[in-house]
């Protein structure tokens, strides 16, 4: 919000400099996010009082000597404004000197003649006429002859002012005002505020007929209408406009501008609708009916439902409430009479209203804050008092007050001053407690250590109890005088993650260790993402929850895959030129249930690997790994069935039996839609998976126990089968293990296809570990093994040894 | 004899600086010191010699023999460590040749700073506690104290989906759920993903946060800077310190903002801490009794702190990155950089 500091002075007599107010106001809860220094881009401009012109002949130019007090006198400047005169006092920006947008102006001569500077319009220094009166003038500025020679031009024309752009935190709708800023500021500083004129008489005329109802309290909890006539619209006193122009608001008319001025003044959003406009003089606030349309003073239509809050004449809308007056009854040069409001309405009800039609001004940002009743009354009143002081308007005794019934006085409870000292951990002497108090308003009464307070009306955000008091005290106290102190009074705990939590850390070591990085991807993403996987539409992963206000289409479903977001990053990272990789994610994917319940967010672990060196067996021996860091065997099953992956290179992956996961090469058909480039070798090597990591998990032993180690060596024995081409090398290691219980490793280690074997047929050698048990292994007991397991290969997959 | 002995003296100097190969020195032992060399022959040769004159010939060959035996050793010692040396020179490698290739994965910067933190408040004694991310309005706002008519529940903030469900804006929902299965002394953290309608280069719709509580008897703000100050001088650097300044939470009160005083400077001003020697990086307070009592917990008797710390902010400051959206395009070349 932004607060000029001249603005400010008017409530409190600020004697310390912009940037130490910055600091008291940041201290005490006020981030000023801009200290704006309106001169900040005025340098070396004086006032010059024209002592001489000469027109140069040939030429539209003058030459003036002119007065510059102690920088020169006279100092001769060359001008092609045609209202220069001799006498005139007029900005001098002088050699070296700078104006806004960092123009910077030096001595040269024009057409020749030689000339120390410039003389310069009101333009030119960045002012127009609401900030100075005349500034807008066409050619050079005519400053007051009572301005000195050489005196700085910002003090002259008010450009020696600041503006303090604040953020005021969601609990503190009260500040969202120049008066309520310099309530704060008093505060801090422990100065008196001076509040705004609010007196006002009335006439004894009364607009026959006239009457307000609110039919929708809830929404409306208080309304307040008062009738003005003789109007005279005009401009503004320069005062009010300049005020306006330094928050960034044009000067319309008297009538609009003091409703703009009480909005930033008191923070009260006023509105003012024609009398004569109104049909059958008649104010009714109630919900729309459905379907019922307004046109807003911006001429923006809307058409409205029963959740958005309208104000109505005899027939029809006349304004949006709490957002928008509506075009048919605002106020025009032909006004002569006028109804002003000054409402609460229902804060949530103006947000969704704003955000359902996508209408917001500086009225409903503050609505949708908050507005207290105080600052209602507060506001009405200083409207009246501005329309007297301004002369424009005769304020009739038409005056309408529609309550809901709140209470009219501020929160009274009692707090106890020890407690407030055990919220902060520090002792705040007592009297600092009831200064710092009753400097912020509230009205306070001690007996002991008990204080009985009353909030002032205005801080509806103030709960009864010591919390907030504590706040407010430590605010002004300062935080400067809270000492750290190591939870000194709290007990010992164990603390650190819990078994589950560190098994997780450990999956994400191993793969790593398997060279895969840890990447972190949205949890939602869109429908066309798992139409990218080939996910028919009738696939159980089609089930999905999804977002009803999401921030792009694209974002739009929770994640029932992690498969989409691996594939998404592998792309993005090919595309960039990194042509291989390893990443693993473990994350949820969020699946929804039964109606009334809450959705299943089931951890995955979701990995890809691509490049040239990467192929099926580069994967499933990083998931191998992983297995054996948890004691876990996985076995694998055949999976044709997945859409994305490639129905020959694909595999479910199965613990004990139970489908955990699946992994393969990327589906022909997708990596086709991919737009990579066709030639790279890489683009066509990508590797993708998912595991159920509750469901692998749940095969891991929990703790375990030391198995004995045989005091004798194993042997080892090597063994190569002839088998059909058809033969899968699992099986026979599955044969081989099953055949001897004292086989405790097998492992391939080469394959030969060719003529020594014959067509259709593979020989397949193998690394046989058997493990003794309390007595060494004979030879004689090796050659029954191996025999046994010949002869179950045989017989159970027609494999000959070789 | 002495004759002999000395010509076969000379002889064998003069074989012994021929010798240059195993094969050579063979035949110098076969020559001299086997079975039918010289030194047997002379010691055949001994029968010749007079009676009384035999022991000292016998003990004057025997030097003889010991002698050339003591050569042969040295000699093949030298030829064992010639042969080695050969047989290290072919070997010889370049060292310079890349190392076998073995990628190594690291942990996404987030991770490594959440292990961190946790790390960090782990010593304090917190545990660890992962809520859900879909919650209901009641955790994550009415018993939060966030009035029904509170603009953070602004469907601008909130991602909604059906019914009564929305994902988290904060894991402050977390604190109820550990206080609705734990009783006092509490010290928990709950760290994990929080959802908000927001993107741009400092936010993400999707980013991290650790809450932190404690809720114990006699519990104060002065706590909350003395933990806190803890935590910076571990994440950042030993010598930062924290300053609170008023902020506004609804499940707090007193709410803070936290700054740290700037790691980079010092203090004295830079880019960093756009000149206030300055960086905000968390927030917190002292728990608002209402949020205690929705959880049945006492608040006349025991009393709370809790902060909630963004883990993006904290990787982006720790690490100079500019920009969230690098944290979540996970390209690799920004992956590897981090090392936990």
């Amino acid at each position: 919000m932004k607060v000029p500091f001249s603005w400010l002075k008017e409530y409190v007599d600020i004697d310390i400099s912009a940037e130490e107010l910055q600091e008291k106001l940041f201290s005490c809860g006020f981030e000023v996010e801009e200290l704006i220094d309106l001169g900040a881009e005025v340098r070396g401009v004086v006032v010059g009082e024209i002592l001489s012109c000469e027109k140069v002949e040939g030429t539209h130019l003058v030459t003036c000597q002119v007065n510059c007090g102690q920088y020169g006198n006279p100092i001769q400047i060359v001008t092609g404004a045609p209202n220069v005169y001799e006498g005139m006092h007029t900005p001098a920006a002088l050699d070296g000197s700078v104006l806004p947008g960092g123009v910077k102006i030096t001595a040269k001569p024009l057409k020749g003649i030689p000339s120390c500077g410039m003389m310069c319009s009101g333009e030119e220094l960045g002012l127009n006429d609401d900030l100075y009166p005349g500034a807008e003038v066409y050619g050079l500025m005519d400053l007051p002859k009572d301005t000195v020679p050489g005196t700085d031009i910002r003090e002259v024309v008010g450009m020696n002012d600041y503006i303090f752009d604040i953020s005021v935190t969601a609990n503190r709708p009260d500040c969202q005002s120049i008066l309520g800023i310099a309530r704060e500021v008093a505060a801090v500083l422990g100065k008196e505020l001076k509040m705004p004129a609010t007196d006002y008489t009335v006439s004894d005329y009364m607009f026959p007929g006239l009457d307000i109802t609110v039919e929708a309290p809830d929404l409306c909890p208080r309304y307040l209408g008062h009738g003005v006539r003789n109007i005279t619209v005009e401009e503004s006193p320069a005062w009010m406009r300049r005020n306006l122009a330094l928050c960034g608001l044009r000067g319309i008319s008297n009538v609009v501008d003091i409703t703009n001025y009480v909005l930033l003044e008191i923070g009260q959003p006023m509105h003012a609708f024609d009398m004569d406009q109104l049909q059958d003089k008649r104010i009714i606030v109630r919900r729309a009916k459905s379907g019922e349309k307004i046109q807003t003073l911006d001429e923006k239509e809307f058409t409205l439902t029963p959740e958005n809050l309208v104000i109505c004449d005899g027939s029809r809308p006349v304004a949006l409430a709490g957002i928008m007056g509506g075009l048919n009854s605002e106020i025009t040069e032909k006004t002569t009479q006028l109804l002003f409001e000054a409402a609460k309405f229902a804060r949530d009800n103006v947000r969704r209203t704003s955000r359902a039609l996508g209408q917001s001004s500086d009225s409903s940002a503050r609505f949708e804050k908050g507005i207290s009743e105080y600052t209602t009354e507060l506001g009405m009143a200083r409207a009246l008092h501005l329309i007297q002081e301004l002369g424009c308007g005769e304020i009739t005794s038409s005056a309408f007050d529609c309550s809901a019934g709140a209470p009219r006085e501020g929160k009274r409870f009692t707090a106890s001053l020890s407690r407030i000292n055990g919220i902060l951990g520090i002792e705040v002497p007592a009297e600092d407690v009831l200064r710092i108090l009753k400097n912020l308003n509230f009205d306070v009464v001690r007996d002991g250590d008990t204080l009985t307070v009353t909030a002032p009306r205005y801080r509806e955000d103030i709960e009864v109890g010591e919390p907030d008091l504590a706040e407010e005290v430590i605010r002004e106290y300062g935080y400067e005088h809270v000492t750290p102190t190591f939870l000194k009074a709290a007990m010992v705990t164990s603390g650190g993650k819990n078994p589950a939590q560190l098994r997780q850390d450990k999956v994400k070591r191993i793969m790593c260790a398997e060279g895969y990085s840890e990447i972190i991807t949205l949890s939602f993403y869109a429908d066309a993402d798992l139409d990218a996987l080939r996910i028919p539409q009738d696939a159980p992963e089609r089930n999905v929850l999804r977002i009803r206000n999401p921030i792009s289409a694209n974002l739009a479903i929770m994640r029932p895959l992690l498969a989409p977001s691996m594939l998404n990053i592998v792309t993005e990272n090919l595309k960039k030129g990194n042509n291989e990789g390893r990443v693993f994610e473990l994350s949820n994917v969020y699946l929804p249930r039964e109606t009334g319940e809450m959705p299943d967010e089931r951890l995955h672990l979701g990995f890809a690997a691509f490049g040239d060196e990467e192929d099926f067996f580069t994967v499933k021996g990083s998931l191998e790994a992983l297995g054996q860091a948890f004691g876990l065997r996985f076995t694998v099953e055949r999976a044709q069935d997945v859409p994305y992956l490639h129905p020959g290179i694909a595999a479910y992956l199965l613990c004990e039996g139970e489908r955990i996961g699946v992994f393969g090469k990327l589906a022909n058909e997708v990596t086709a839609e991919l737009k990579l480039h066709k030639d790279s070798k890489a683009n066509h090597k990508i590797f993708l998976g998912e595991i159920d990591y509750a469901k692998m998990m749940g095969h891991a032993a929990a703790s375990f126990r030391y198995a004995p180690v045989s005091a004798f060596p194993p042997v080892i024995r090597d063994l190569a089968l002839t088998v059909s081409e058809e033969t899968a090398c699992g099986d026979l290691m599955n044969e081989i293990a099953r055949a001897c219980p004292r086989v405790s490793d097998v492992e391939l280690f080469d394959i030969y296809r060719g003529e020594q074997v014959g067509a259709g047929k593979k020989s397949m050698a193998f690394k046989i570990r058997f493990e003794p048990d309390d007595k060494p292994l004979t030879p004689d007991d090796v050659e029954r093994f191996v025999k046994k397991i010949l002869g179950n290969l045989k017989f159970k997959l027609g494999a000959e040894i070789r | 004899m002495e004759e002999r002995i000395k010509a076969l003296r000379e002889q064998m100097e003069k074989r012994i600086s021929q010798i240059d190969s195993k094969d050579k020195l063979g035949a110098f032992w076969q020559d001299f010191l086997g079975k039918k060399g010289s030194i047997a022959d002379l010691m055949k040769g001994l029968g010749t010699v007079a009676k009384e004159a035999r022991p000292a010939m016998g003990k004057v060959i025997n030097d003889f023999k010991v002698e050339a035996e003591e050569k042969y050793r040295a000699l093949s010692g030298q030829m064992d460590q010639m042969e080695l040396a050969e047989r290290n020179r072919s070997e010889q490698v370049d060292i310079t040749l890349p190392g076998k290739k073995r990628p190594l994965g690291n942990l996404h910067p987030l991770t490594v700073v959440r292990n961190e933190m946790i790390g960090v408040f782990a010593g304090m004694g917190f545990e660890v506690f992962e809520g859900p991310e879909i919650e209901d309005d009641d955790h994550n706002f009415t018993r939060l104290n966030v009035p029904k008519d509170h603009p953070s529940r602004d469907m601008q903030d909130t991602f909604y989906l059906d019914g009564d469900l929305l994902l988290r804006t904060q894991t402050s929902g977390g604190q109820i759920r550990v206080m609705d299965m734990q009783k006092p002394p509490i010290k928990v953290l709950v760290p994990g993903r929080v959802f908000r309608s927001d993107s741009d280069a400092t936010h993400s719709p999707m980013f991290q946060q650790m809450e932190g509580l404690v809720v114990d008897r006699n519990i104060t703000l002065c706590d909350l800077q003395g933990m806190l100050d803890k935590f910076v001088q571990q994440i950042f650097d030993a010598n930062v310190k924290t300053r609170l300044r008023p902020s506004y939470f609804p499940f707090t009160e007193p709410s803070v903002e936290v700054d740290v005083s700037c790691f980079e400077c010092g203090g004295k001003g830079c880019s960093l801490c756009k000149h206030t020697g300055w960086i905000e990086v968390l927030g917190g307070g002292v728990v608002h009794p209402k949020v205690l009592e929705n959880c049945g917990i006492d608040s006349s008797v025991y009393s709370g702190i809790a902060f909630g710390i963004g883990i993006e902010r904290i990787t982006m400051l720790k690490y100079g990155i500019n920009n969230i959206g690098l944290m979540f395009e996970n390209d690799l070349r920004f992956l590897k950089q981090f090392k936990d």
